[in-house]
Parts: C-alpha cells; sequence; structure tokens
C-alpha cells in the first residue's frame, strides 16, 4: 500500500496550525488559505471536524491529460506546474476533494507528503506511513 | 508592513460610509496590535464623556501581530469600546478565528463608528465591504444567526454576532463567535446592539506579509513541539479550563452563594472528569491552537451543544447559583450563548438577586411570583432569560449588579460583587490578597484575565499582605495582557509554562523587527497606563476608592470551605493599594504621574 498522510479525524480540533505550516513550507507564504490538506468544521451540530488528505490513490495522474502529475521520491504524486495545462481535470475528479487552487496560482497543487503539518499537530490527528 | 494586514477598515454605520486607511506605522510602533489599537484609537478618537450607546462611541476590533501566523494560539481578537456596563474603559477578547481570517482579508482593525438607522452587518470578502441588511436576522439568537449566515455566505466566513440581549442592551451582553466563543465582558456586544450591527461575517484568502518565512516555519515548529512536550500537556487537553473546578473548590476559590463561601459542600458533580465522561464529545480548539482548551459538549437531558461549560461559568452559575449538575450548568450556558449574555456577569448578578430575595430586598411581588432560591435550575434559566428580554426584574438586573444594588438599596450594596462596576469572576478572594488586588486593580473592572495571582497566594502564603504580592501582581498585568497586544492566546505559556523567550523571535521573524521581552512588556506598560489614564479622562472623580473591593470581602468571613472565618481588614486593602500605587509610579489617589506618562511616552497623548 502507498505511503500516505493519515488523518485520524476524531481527534482534530481544527486549530489549522497545519494548514498554516503547510503553506509556509510548500509556499513560503503564511497562507491556510494555500494549504493542500482540508479542515471541515461541522458545527453546532454533530459538532466534529472532519479531516480530509490525500490518500495517494493516483486518480489524478490517471486523469491528467498531459502527464503533469509525477510520482517524488516519497511515492507521492504531485502536479508539475512547468508541465500542468491548468485544466482541473484532477481538481473535480479526486475522490477526496484534496486538489486545491488559490487564484494567485495559475495551476493546482496537492501534498508531496512534506511532513511540515505533522509537526506542529498538537492532538496527533497527522502521521505518515 | 510585515506582520500586518496592513489596513484598518472605518466604517460609519450613519452614514454608511466605508473607508480603508494604512495601519500606521507610529502606532503599531507603540502600541503593537490587539488592546494595544484599541485604547489608542478610543482614547484619540471617542470625545471624553461619550455616550457609551450614543453615536460617538465607537466599537474598535483588533488582530495583532501574531494573529493568524504559525504561532500557538494566535487566534486572539480584541474589542475595545467605552463601556456601558462601567462608564471606563471596556476590552474583552475572543479566540476562534476571526482575527485570523480579518487578517487574511488584509485588515488589522475595524473600527465601527455611529449608529445604524436599520438593523444591518458587515459583509467583508477580502476587498468587497458592504453593509447588508439584517432585517430578518433581528431579534434571533446569536446560534442561530452564525448558522444561517455560514449557509447564506459559505463555511469559509467567520461570524461575530450579538443575540437578543445585546439589542435589549443588556448591559454585560457579549459578542458570539465560533459556536461558544465570546468577546464575553463589559459590555461590548450592548454596543453593537446600540449601533444596530447585527453581526460581521469576514472571509479573506490573502497572505500576510512575513519578514522571514523560512525563520517563522522553523521557530513557529519549535514552539509548537515545545507545548506537546509540557508535562502539563495531556491534563490541560483533557478538562481545559474545566480542570480548575476541584482544585478551587479544594483551595477555597471558588464563589458560592454571592461569594459568601470559598466551597460547595459536594462539588463532584461539576468536576473535569464528570464533565469530560457524561457530556463532552469534541475537543475544539481556536486557530492555531495545539492545546484545545474549548470542551464541546453534548447534553442529553436538554438536547442542546454547547461549547464548555468553562470553569469561569461553572463558577458563576454552578458555584455562585450552587447548581450542582454539570447538565444544568451547560443548558444555562447555552441559553446564555444564545441570548448573547456574558455568563460571569449574569452568573454573579442571578446570586446577587437570590440573595436580595433571601433577605426580603426583592419579594415575589418584584418576580413576578417566582421564588429565587440557590441551586433552582428552573430559577436559573427563568432568570437569563428576563434579563436578556428585559422582562420584569430582568430589567433591573440586565443594568448590572452595581445599578441594581443602588436602586434597591436596603444594604444590598454591600453584596453587591462587583469592581468599578464590572461583576467579580470565579476566584473567591477573602483569603488572596495578590488575587483581590488583581480585581481591584484591573483596567476593566473585576475580571482574572489580566493578572491570575491566586496561585502566588497559594505559593507564598496567603495571609501575606507583602510587597512581592503588588510586584507580582504589576508583572502579570504586563505580561497576560501583552498576549492580548500581539493577538495571541496566553494559555501556552500560563498553562503548559512553555518558554516566554520563544516569543520574540518568532515576533522579529514575522515583523522584521528585533523587541526584546524587556521592550515588549514596556509597550504592555504603556497600555496599562492610558487605559488607567481612560478611567481618569471619563469618569469624574476617579481615584483610589474606585479601586476598592465589595465590602463582602473586608466586612463578612467566609461562611464555608478551606478558608472558612477568614477575610481581608480594610487596613490591608489600604496597604495593598500604597504598595501597588507606589510601585506602578502613581500618586496616592492611584493616578499616573506625569513623570511617569512622560517616561512611556505617553505625554503627547494625554494632554
Amino acid at each position: 500500500m502507498a505511503v500516505f498522510l493519515h488523518a485520524d479525524s476524531t481527534k482534530c480540533s481544527g486549530c489549522k496550525a497545519c494548514l498554516v505550516a503547510c503553506s509556509l513550507a510548500k509556499f513560503g507564504v503564511n497562507n491556510p488559505k494555500k494549504a493542500r490538506l482540508a479542515i471541515i468544521p461541522k458545527f453546532p451540530a454533530p459538532g466534529v471536524f472532519e479531516v480530509k488528505t490525500c490518500t495517494n490513490c493516483g486518480t489524478c495522474a490517471e486523469v491528467c491529460p498531459v502527464g503533469a502529475v509525477k510520482v517524488n521520491e516519497k511515492g507521492a504524486y504531485y502536479i508539475d506546474p512547468n508541465e500542468c495545462i491548468a485544466c482541473m481535470a484532477c481538481v473535480k475528479e479526486c475522490p477526496e476533494q484534496v486538489i486545491f487552487t488559490h487564484p494567485d496560482y495559475p495551476v493546482p497543487f496537492e501534498c508531496d507528503l512534506c511532513g511540515a503539518c505533522v509537526e506542529v499537530c498538537g492532538p496527533g490527528v497527522l502521521w505518515i506511513e | 508592513m510585515n506582520g500586518y494586514g496592513g489596513k484598518i477598515l472605518r466604517v460609519n454605520l450613519t452614514t454608511g460610509q466605508i473607508t480603508k486607511e494604512p495601519t500606521p506605522a507610529h502606532v503599531a510602533e507603540k502600541f503593537l496590535g490587539g488592546r494595544g489599537f484599541g485604547i489608542y484609537f478610543l482614547y484619540t478618537e471617542v470625545p471624553k464623556g461619550a455616550n457609551p450607546l450614543g453615536p460617538e462611541n465607537k466599537l474598535i476590533i483588533s488582530s495583532g501581530p501574531l494573529s493568524g501566523t504559525l504561532t500557538p494560539g494566535a487566534g486572539k481578537m480584541d474589542f475595545t469600546t467605552k463601556s456601558p456596563l462601567t462608564g471606563g474603559y471596556a476590552s474583552a477578547s475572543v479566540g476562534g478565528h476571526l482575527t485570523a481570517e480579518l487578517k487574511y482579508a488584509g485588515y488589522d482593525s475595524i473600527i465601527v463608528e455611529g449608529i445604524s438607522p436599520k438593523p444591518v452587518y458587515l459583509y467583508i470578502n477580502d476587498d468587497e465591504v458592504e453593509l447588508r441588511d439584517a432585517s430578518d436576522l433581528w431579534g434571533k439568537g446569536a446560534i442561530t444567526v452564525e448558522t444561517e449566515l455560514k449557509k447564506r455566505l459559505g463555511e469559509e466566513f467567520q461570524i461575530a454576532t450579538i443575540g437578543p440581549a445585546g439589542e435589549n442592551l443588556v448591559k454585560y451582553a457579549c459578542i458570539s463567535h465560533d459556536f461558544g466563543r465570546q468577546a464575553g465582558r463589559g459590555g461590548v456586544g450592548t454596543v453593537m446592539g446600540a449601533k444596530k450591527l447585527k453581526a460581521i461575517a469576514v472571509h479573506g484568502t490573502k497572505d500576510i506579509p512575513i519578514a522571514d518565512p523560512q525563520a517563522l516555519l522553523r521557530l513557529g515548529t519549535e514552539a509548537y513541539k515545545a507545548c506537546k512536550a509540557s508535562g502539563g500537556f495531556e491534563a490541560w487537553v483533557r478538562y481545559g479550563t474545566s480542570g480548575v473546578t476541584v482544585w478551587s473548590n479544594e483551595v477555597g476559590a471558588f464563589p458560592v452563594r454571592n461569594f459568601q463561601a470559598g466551597a460547595l459542600e459536594d462539588y463532584s458533580g461539576l468536576s473535569g472528569e464528570t464533565m469530560r465522561q457524561r457530556i463532552v464529545i469534541t475537543d475544539k480548539g481556536c486557530f492555531g491552537c495545539p492545546s484545545p482548551c474549548g470542551k464541546y459538549s453534548f447534553s442529553k437531558k436538554y438536547n442542546i451543544y454547547v461549547e464548555g461549560p468553562e470553569y469561569e461559568t461553572t463558577a458563576l452559575i454552578g458555584g455562585d447559583c450552587v447548581l450542582t449538575d454539570i447538565e444544568d450548568v451547560a443548558y444555562a450556558n447555552w441559553l446564555c450563548d444564545e441570548l448573547g449574555i456574558d455568563t460571569i456577569s449574569v452568573g454573579n448578578v442571578m446570586a446577587f438577586a437570590i440573595e436580595c430575595f433571601e433577605k426580603g430586598i426583592i419579594t415575589k411581588e418584584d418576580t413576578g411570583g417566582l421564588e429565587l432560591r440557590w441551586g433552582e435550575p428552573k430559577v436559573v434559566f427563568t432568570l437569563i432569560e428576563k434579563i436578556a428580554r428585559r422582562e420584569g426584574i430582568g430589567d433591573l438586573l440586565a443594568e448590572g449588579v452595581k445599578y441594581a444594588s443602588q436602586k434597591l438599596g436596603k444594604g444590598s450594596e454591600e453584596f453587591a460583587i462587583h469592581v468599578k462596576g464590572m461583576e467579580v469572576s470565579g476566584y473567591e478572594s477573602h483569603n488572596a490578597p495578590a488575587m483581590l488586588l488583581s480585581y481591584m486593580t484591573c483596567d476593566v473592572g473585576a475580571h482574572h484575565n489580566r493578572s491570575w495571582a491566586i496561585t502566588y497566594d497559594l505559593q507564598v502564603g496567603r495571609d501575606l499582605v507583602t510587597p512581592d504580592k503588588a510586584e507580582r501582581v504589576i508583572y502579570l498585568q504586563h505580561v497576560r495582557p501583552l498576549f492580548d497586544c500581539l493577538g495571541a492566546c496566553r494559555l501556552q505559556w500560563v498553562e503548559l509554562s512553555i518558554d516566554l523567550g520563544l516569543y520574540p523571535p518568532i515576533l522579529k521573524a514575522i515583523t522584521g523587527i528585533d523587541r526584546s521581552w524587556e521592550d515588549l512588556l514596556k509597550i504592555s506598560e504603556r497600555v496599562w497606563n492610558l487605559t488607567r489614564m481612560y478611567w481618569v479622562r471619563e469618569v469624574e472623580g476617579f481615584g483610589r476608592e474606585w479601586d476598592y473591593p465589595p465590602p463582602r470581602f473586608y466586612k463578612e468571613p467566609v461562611t464555608y470551605g478551606p478558608t472558612k472565618g477568614k477575610l481581608m481588614s480594610w487596613s490591608d486593602i489600604q496597604k495593598l493599594l500604597d504598595m501597588y500605587y507606589e510601585k506602578r509610579g502613581w500618586d496616592k489617589n492611584g493616578i499616573p504621574t506625569p513623570e511617569k506618562l512622560a517616561e512611556l511616552g505617553l505625554a503627547d497623548i494625554v494632554k
């Protein structure tokens, strides 16, 4: 089974430190709106957080018409911005909805297993294996 | 400007005019942000003698330079205004995600001015800012409105709203956010209600400019790791502030029966462990918090979801009104949240009313037939509703305990538990001089947030009235509110004991400005002195006697608990103030001297 970023949503308290760490690690900016994982709060009921992470399923690579989704040294799929044509097929087809976009960037982006998020998570929601 | 959103958003509700100004660099340099910005704008922009509920008063909502960044607990937003409860300075902070979102939209502060001719809400979506009609939201509860606005605008919007209590100008109405977080104290929600501003909805997508992003990632990550490695981490996250309840009863700090006793006879039904096992379903953190104290609960008995109860709610409603079942407290908490009312003040006010009833100062004729008794959940629920809607006796109690006692007379002033018109929060202080001094000198009235010194009393000796206690209080009054200037939570330091030395390098990585912890404390002292001068300016005859504690603390000994029989002496109270004023560089009447103001660079502001 492929290595990927796991999340135990029952432990998440919704603080978003993981999202900020992600944006700093990957884009060098402090902006959780540019993160590669997501937290979906469900309040006032049922009062839980849902954490969405890339499961490295490879759908993005399968649907990419130009072969811009590649695999890095950690075994993670990533979108090569130099080859991506921004057709957004991967964004639409991603079963976990964890390929993200932001108006500041022409192409989408996804988790490449850098692990910055894991390091800052207090309750131990995230791990890579 | 690195570390800042960069703009101040000014909204005039009378004219509907919305303007954006660059965040003034000289204000950021001298006051940092958060409550520092709050008092600067309050002091310099709101005219002397302004009616707190009139168009001249302003509501100043500010983030700080740490807000929204990779810093543990960087999710604190300050609300500053002239208090309708006390007539002096009010500053209340809220956690959650509002402060971060405001900065992602590019703003450091929102300054709300004037009064809207009709109910509106403020819509902020990055650069797009407008006032929208809120007629259909007026009259609705805070949780209901937050749910509705998220449905309309999207989950990504962060909402701050008032409930009916704010609309009805209950003097201690709060501002609610994130389904259970409140800017609670001093009537900040009352001012929003007077302005006919029902809610604020914010969404932002921008970067916060950072001087050295790589350093922030490294230093921020280290700080998160330090929090997780703390010995106190596990217990703190399991119980949050509810972990304080058992300790507070054991040491006789739990307010019971309107601060007559320091412990409940049986507090097992309110303990953190009881709460965890019976009602808590999710740990809910504010922005960037590795150690979430927020406990999100579900009560089967009442079929409600509520964040909390926090310790303070349990203390003032569970202890002071003697509701000993955590689910009853949770339901009272939910009522307060939905109606938009401060659980601390309302608990204190209700305990006062029950005591008045017991003494015959309030009768069934005043209450519409309701018998006000200790330990009756229905009495508490009914009173909360009556106060929020200003019905019957609720109309008087909605004015706060100081006003209510003055109106009722018959000796009730002796057991109206407030300082400067703000109801005392959750620490019984008959036998805790440093804690009592904290309440006496707190810059918003009797609140524990600025200095939580009771642990110091326990550490060095509760009966001691010594200069180190005044020193400790002053130190805490600079450190803890500094976090409110930085826009971050202090609890990682207070509860997890992380090194304060971690913060200056993080702040430097964010702003690019090198400041030592001592430099930052000087800013905090500047802010403290300016808040004091605000009282001096606004309240005729303000001085020493405004720092006096409620008579109960020096006239009536504790009736039950480990401190039974204890009380403060009048001479010790005077001694505490003498020591405190001297160490602060204030005169004997508690007024900052011209030399002190000049030393702090305030001479040009305080003329």
